[in-house]
């Protein structure tokens, strides 16, 4: 009987405990979707009121006034751009590396493990000041430096610094298929190149996935590197919604600002919602986070 | 041309990319870091003066730099301890408990860690707004009034407010990878344990918690390095490191020196530290908590 009594005060304070943190996350969530359909006038006084309207002018506004419209279409660029590098860098190295056995193997290795610990933030400025000496070099030379505020570069330095932990992730993947499938491919006349594009790029299907699923969440959500090393007008979704917080506080454009923080946050939600399973089993696969 | 060479000329192309890309854009301006932090350099200029170990010196006494030292200590410590308990617990309750809607607050946990520490920071700045923020006026409607307080304004106050972002955020990343590795505990050893009339939190000790170290383990190296991260992500987007300095942490300083205040050897030398500082964490951890791995 006591035990009962024991066990129904146990479940009762784990339920209580779950809604808490479950409640924490939505309702912070939710207030924010609220928020974004709200009139300036009504961020004055009790924030738990609900919208009086739907003010669908807040998002109109993001867009035009606070180019929420221009970021949202160059942080897609720079996304897309950076998981195309990325996979198509990472892929063929993974597949080198866990198949072939060649003299600089080891150290090639070790390189990509040690670059497993460097994490991008501590080397955003020395990037930046990088790239500022290649410009320097190329206006002396061709007149021009293109390296900072430049779209594609910022995307090579995501590929770039994402590309150690994705080839531990694809070679390790690549290890687990048998050889047969390009012993096969080769006693029918294929080359290496062959081999690799239409018999293992497809079987490394799955890895390829799990790798975009996360690179597309932490490039689409990065700001630090975005912020240094695009210093003029092009900016991201998530620099210009820094923009929006900063200018928040002197403006008081609230709408503005919570509009602006759907427009980022729907996309990930949109795409967590259509593959958490995915994503949450992937993770167990090895997942570290930036 | 033969099939030897032809494989050569393979591997060299697979792998060129990527060790130029890596070589270009981390080990190059990794080096930098620890080479930089030996000159006086203000890194737009020309002039670059060597200076041996005196920004390491000048550091030692720079009490802007000890408080992020403090505040990212602080930080690591109650992020990893909170967020470790909790996403432990929740995790054996979710795997072990048969009730509805496990996967319901699988799902919701893992919410926060898909948003943009952007998105974060503004939403907690909506939270703690000293007077149009939710928790202030919750806790008025609660007739709690006693209990509102400045959460970013208070200098005593205002680190704990950003670590309770850092740990709401953590949990349920943690959790799931904690469920993956309990949910491969053969049920056979909770019903054996059951029979000898052990309860849950006795099972939690004896079984789920020894089964699961190993990933426990590896999880303490990730705390380490992505509070260290995450903290400088949050700190820069929400308080800039304010007010005066309370919440300044290693990266935050570092960024500040490096990039806005333009002393870029100086900022170079605190990355030597932090670089340094996170390694030897890491690998203290990882020696006093080996144990041995238990097999089932």
């Amino acid at each position: 009987m006591k035990n009962k009594r024991k066990n129904r005060l146990y479940k009762v304070f784990v339920y209580v405990a779950l809604i808490t943190l479950a409640v924490s996350i939505i309702v912070p969530i939710a207030w924010v979707f609220l928020a974004s359909i709200k009139q300036n006038n009504e961020f004055y006084g009790d924030p738990w009121t609900l919208p009086q309207g739907f003010y669908f002018q807040n998002f109109i506004e993001a867009f035009e006034k606070a180019n929420m419209g221009t970021y949202m279409l160059n942080s897609l660029i720079v996304t897309l751009l950076a998981l195309l590098i990325l996979v198509s860098v990472a892929l063929p190295a993974a597949y080198v590396l866990a198949r072939f056995k060649f003299k600089v193997r080891k150290p090639i290795n070790t390189l990509i493990m040690m670059g497993l610990f460097i994490n991008s933030n501590y080397i955003v400025v020395p990037i930046f000041l990088m790239l500022l000496d290649g410009d320097k070099f190329l206006q002396q030379h061709l007149g021009s430096g293109f390296l900072i505020d430049n779209l594609f570069i910022l995307a090579l330095v995501y590929a770039a610094t994402s590309l150690p932990f994705t080839v531990y992730l694809m070679s390790n993947y690549f290890r687990t298929l048998s050889t047969s499938y390009e012993e096969a491919a080769y006693i029918d006349g294929a080359g290496y190149f062959k081999t690799l594009i239409t018999v293992m790029a497809p079987l490394a299907k799955p890895s390829i996935i799990t790798v975009i699923l996360f690179n597309f969440l932490s490039f689409w959500n990065e700001y630090i590197i975005a912020l240094t090393l695009l210093p003029g007008q092009n900016k991201t979704l998530p620099v210009g919604l820094i923009n929006l917080m900063a200018g928040q506080k002197a403006a008081a454009n609230y709408g503005q600002l919570y509009a602006g923080l759907v427009i980022v946050m729907l996309p990930t939600l949109i795409l967590y919602i259509l593959v958490q399973k995915q994503l949450t089993q992937g993770m167990t696969v090895g997942g570290t986070k930036e | 041309m033969n099939r030897r060479k032809q494989k050569n000329i393979f591997i060299t192309l697979c792998l060129l990319p990527a060790i130029l890309l890596v070589s270009i854009f981390i080990f190059y301006p990794t080096l930098t870091v620890f080479f930089m932090s030996l000159f006086k350099w203000g890194g737009y200029s020309p002039e670059k003066e060597f200076v041996g170990l005196d920004n390491f010196k000048i550091l030692i006494k720079d009490m802007m730099f000890m408080r992020s030292f403090q505040n990212t200590i602080l930080l690591i410590v109650l992020v990893t301890i909170i967020t470790l308990a909790l996403a432990l617990i929740f995790a054996s309750i979710l795997t072990r408990e048969k009730f509805k809607g496990v996967n319901f607050f699988r799902v919701i946990f893992y919410i926060p860690n898909i948003l943009s520490i952007v998105v974060i920071a503004a939403i907690f700045s909506a939270i703690y707004d000293p007077t149009s923020g939710l928790l202030n006026n919750l806790l008025g409607m609660l007739k709690l009034d006693g209990l509102q307080r400045m959460w970013l304004g208070d200098q005593k106050i205002v680190i704990y407010s950003i670590a309770f972002a850092l740990i709401w955020q953590a949990i349920g990343y943690y959790m799931v990878m904690y469920m993956a590795s309990m949910a491969s505990i053969p049920e056979s050893l909770y019903e054996a344990s059951s029979l000898e009339g052990a309860g849950a939190v006795r099972q939690f000790f004896d079984i789920t918690l020894p089964l699961t170290w190993n990933t426990i383990r590896t999880t303490l190296t990730f705390f380490v390095i992505s509070t260290i991260n995450l903290s400088f992500l949050l700190v820069k987007a929400m308080t800039g490191g304010g007010p005066d300095g309370s919440t300044e942490v290693f990266l935050s300083y570092m960024y500040k020196q490096a990039y806005t205040n333009s002393s870029f050897g100086y900022g170079m030398a605190i990355g030597v530290i932090v670089f340094t500082f996170s390694f030897i964490l890491s690998a203290i951890l990882n020696k006093i908590t080996e144990r041995e791995v238990y097999e089932f």
